[in-house]
């Protein structure tokens, strides 16, 4: 367990991403199988305990501490279990720390009623980082930053083997991964899983730069703006997976029920909106599906979802992954007319003569739903991940504001020493500034160095780690759409905003307004 | 007569050198030798009565006499005698060890008027030895950058680097400008310190696997800029809760502190048992609420001008 919580504080205080899966990595490494396959699950968020909820904790706080001295430690720290890991008192010093594999043995077999008393024992046995650990362990939050995709990077970069390989069966294994150990340690041959439906890694897409491809070698169709999903069904079974390779089967129940295929295929998760006339809404109505626990018949109905298929990576049990894209589309037809249409359909083909005219089909696109465009290889198979070459994104062109810096952070990592996060806002009608967006990306190296000593040469006042600066420098934002947004003060928000120039030229009084923006709202 | 005025005043008695106690501009000052030439130090031509430990005088019916209270060099608490009752004044304290200052000594006495800068039960310090051990670990994993390390000026940086030397670190340590003459006084006081040296206008690749002690204030300051891929710590009883640690960017945490932790405040008061006990600054509530948990008679007072926090 020590090992365990030496790692937790580790990544807690890494910023570098890097570092966090050498950390990781060297963990996975030097620690034996069960500890390790346990410490995996819980990185990558497959760890469940049932028996332990927060309420346990903060009763087994009230039980031994006064309340009020709790109470205002808890307050200070602001984390139940960081607080009740100081407060808790040293015990003993040569107890017998328990390894990780107890501790998830004796949470799991004991019944909710008893689980405070075998948590308070386990906290006897271990020191404040060890009790830290413990108790974020048993609770499932372990809040470090860590992805389940970085915890698979680390696992491939401590064994040396590929995250794609990693991925291909992840979703079939269970923790503590004393199989997946096995194979990273060359002891055994990478796991087969048995019949069952689980995540396939998506292939994606390099933006199209300014480039230009050839039609004869690729298709184009649209990139529509909802949700990758991949859905996986055995016929017994169907799961849906999003991008990440996170279930999200509970979440669109209607999807799951209605397909009556088998196989896997590749889509994009969609609401139709009214306003469309039934067609594609904008990523914003879809946000109105997401994050909910409960998906009552009211909800399905206002926000119904389908899913428009590009591709197929199984159909029944033949993996068709390693054939040219224009054979797949070709099978993926075959199979979605078999589907229920008013939940599933194709992501049509663009015809165009040529690129150029692709071109000005994509600038005449003014579909809510549509990002862009995408370019795939006729010839290319389904591939894991990111290929050189293979597809393209080719997103509708960006939308740019001028608008003027108001507040800087500093960054993390090898940025922590620079002021390199910007909040800028636009002008209201009155002539003050109301921030529209947040952008930490877009600038070289030398417009950063620049950009540092513009805050602190102009500063005005200082909010714990933010800093005001004078409204005088305008910065030109790029962003992909702009929308309605209850949250801000200005009432709009933008996806994706990047500084797209430091247009040190142009006095702030002449930066956009908030009308300017949302004439932009599409 | 004042202890520890934040504003200046015709008589004052000065329990140690930090800014927060130590103030420029007394008419007349009381103090150990060792303070009086920190203050002479930071505020130029101070002078004043150097009170040695156990030594001290008397005004106007009053014994005072300063002892040692561990907090840093020349630390003292000051110790009032009137009518056959006693009243110490801790100043800021520790029990912990401290190569760098006098032990702490127990005074006995009627009224203890005692700090409570981490009088919060989460603050235990872990032993020194154990975050030392954690420093040279990661300075070891990381021989291609260097380790910066906040620490105040005065105190803190000083223990930090003893502590080195006494975990068998012998290599040049580089320090910032403002730390210098801190350093070369404590030397002079008989703290041997080891080779320092000034880190600015050094080249990036002469502080590899090197570490490097900055004021708090320029770890996020160009001035860090110059330095190999650092990993930043912070020596500070802050350091043990996670949050705080992470809002200042730190990333190496070291929980090293010159005050009382949770237990010595209250251990303290166990041992001396005073009949009343005044808690001044830090969290007067917690410790006044253990008072009343523990039978002790206490009130918190609170001191005008003392809304900030203490260095840790
Ligand atoms: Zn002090
Ligand atoms: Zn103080």
């Amino acid at each position: 367990m020590q090992a365990f919580a030496a790692l937790i504080d580790g990544l807690i205080y890494t910023r570098s991403r890097d570092h966090k899966v050498r950390l990781i990595a060297e963990y996975l490494r030097d620690t034996p199988d069960p500890d390790r396959g346990w410490a995996l699950a819980a990185l990558a968020g497959t760890l469940r305990i049932a028996t332990v909820k927060s309420a346990a904790i903060r009763a087994m706080a009230e039980e031994r501490f006064d309340p009020m001295l709790f109470r205002m430690s808890r307050d200070y720290v602001g984390d139940t279990a960081e607080t009740v890991a100081l407060m808790w008192p040293d015990v003993s010093t040569d107890a017998m720390a328990p390894t990780v594999a107890e501790v998830i043995d004796l949470l799991n077999t004991t019944s909710r009623a008893r689980a405070p008393n075998v948590l308070a024992e386990l906290m006897d046995r271990l020191d404040a980082n060890g009790r830290y650990a413990l108790l974020k362990l048993a609770t499932g939050g372990m809040r470090v930053g860590i992805s389940a995709r970085l915890a698979k990077t680390a696992f491939g970069q401590a064994f040396g083997v590929s995250v794609d390989d990693i991925e291909e069966v992840w979703h079939a294994l269970r923790p503590p991964y004393a199989e997946l150990f096995a194979w990273g340690e060359g002891k055994s041959e990478r796991p087969d899983p048995a019949d069952s439906a689980f995540f396939r890694p998506f292939m994606l897409a390099h933006p199209l730069e300014d480039g230009s491809v050839d039609l004869e070698d690729f298709a184009a169709e649209w990139k529509w703006d909802g949700i990758r999903i991949q859905i996986a069904s055995t016929g017994g079974e169907t799961r849906l997976f999003s991008r990440g390779g996170d279930e999200v089967t509970a979440a669109f129940p209607e999807i799951a029920a209605a397909f009556n295929g088998i196989g896997v295929v590749d889509g994009e998760l969609l609401v139709r909106g009214e306003v469309q006339g039934g067609e594609a809404a904008s990523f914003n109505a879809l946000q109105q599906r997401l994050g909910r626990k409960n998906v009552t018949a009211a909800i399905q109905a206002e926000y119904p979802v389908f899913v428009r298929l590009y591709d197929i990576l199984f159909d029944g049990a033949e993996d068709l992954r390693s054939q040219p894209w224009s054979a797949r589309r070709e099978r993926l037809e075959c199979f979605a007319a078999s589907l229920d249409t008013v939940r599933f359909d194709l992501s049509a083909i663009i015809e165009a003569r040529d690129f150029d005219h692709l071109a000005e089909i994509r600038a005449a696109a003014r579909a809510a739903a549509i990002e862009g465009v995408m370019l795939k290889r006729r010839d290319a198979p389904y591939l894991a991940g990111r290929k050189v070459g293979l597809w393209y994104k080719w997103k509708r062109e960006p939308l740019v504001a001028d608008c003027v810096m108001m507040y800087a952070q500093r960054g993390s990592g090898k940025r922590s020493s620079f002021y390199s996060d910007y909040t800028f806002g636009c002008w209201t009608p009155d002539g003050t500034l109301l921030p529209v967006g947040k952008a930490y990306s877009g600038f070289s190296d030398a417009e950063l160095k620049w950009l540092d000593r513009f805050v602190r040469d102009n500063t005005v006042a200082r909010f714990g780690p933010v800093r005001e600066v004078e409204k005088s420098l305008v910065l030109e934002v790029a962003f992909d759409a702009v929308h309605e947004s209850k949250r801000h003060k200005s009432g709009i928000a933008m996806r994706f905003p990047r500084i797209s120039r430091l247009r040190r030229d142009k006095p702030a009084e002449e930066a956009d307004s908030i009308a300017n923006l949302r004439a932009m709202i599409g | 007569m004042w202890i520890d005025p934040s504003r200046p005043v015709e008589r004052a008695l000065v329990t140690h050198g930090h800014a927060d106690h130590a103030r420029s501009g007394h008419k007349a000052v009381w103090a150990t030798p060792e303070t009086l030439a920190i203050m002479a130090l930071r505020y130029g031509t101070e002078t004043g009565t150097p009170m040695p430990y156990g030594d001290g005088f008397e005004a106007g019916g009053v014994k005072i006499s300063f002892h040692p209270a561990g907090h840093v060099l020349g630390s003292a608490q000051i110790l009032l005698e009137y009518a056959g009752e006693r009243v110490i004044v801790t100043g800021d304290y520790k029990r912990r060890f401290d190569s760098t200052c006098a032990a702490f000594e127990p005074v006995p006495c009627d009224v203890l008027i005692t700090e409570a800068t981490f009088g919060l039960p989460v603050f235990t310090h872990p032993p020194i030895e154990d975050e030392i051990a954690k420093l040279l670990a990661a300075r070891e994993a990381n021989v291609d950058g260097c380790i910066l390390i906040g620490a105040y000026a005065l105190g803190k940086a000083q223990r930090v680097i003893a502590e080195l030397r006494r975990a068998g670190y012998d290599a040049p340590i580089y320090i910032h400008g403002a730390m210098q003459k801190m350093c070369d006084l404590y030397a002079a006081h008989n703290v041997p310190l080891g080779e320092l040296i000034l880190a600015t206008g050094l080249a990036k690749a002469e502080m590899k696997g090197g570490i490097v002690i900055a004021p708090p204030s320029a770890m996020n300051d160009r001035w860090a800029q110059r330095l190999p891929d650092p990993i930043t710590a912070m020596a500070s009883g802050w350091m043990r809760v996670r949050q705080r640690a992470r809002q200042r960017n730190v990333e190496l945490p070291l929980v090293i502190s010159d005050h009382a932790d949770w237990n010595e405040l209250t251990d303290t008061l166990l041992e001396l048992r005073p009949s009343e006990t005044w808690i001044t600054h830090g969290r007067t509530d917690a410790l006044g609420r253990w008072c009343e948990l523990h039978q002790l008679k206490a009130r918190a007072l609170d001191l005008v001008g003392r809304e900030e926090e203490d260095e840790g």
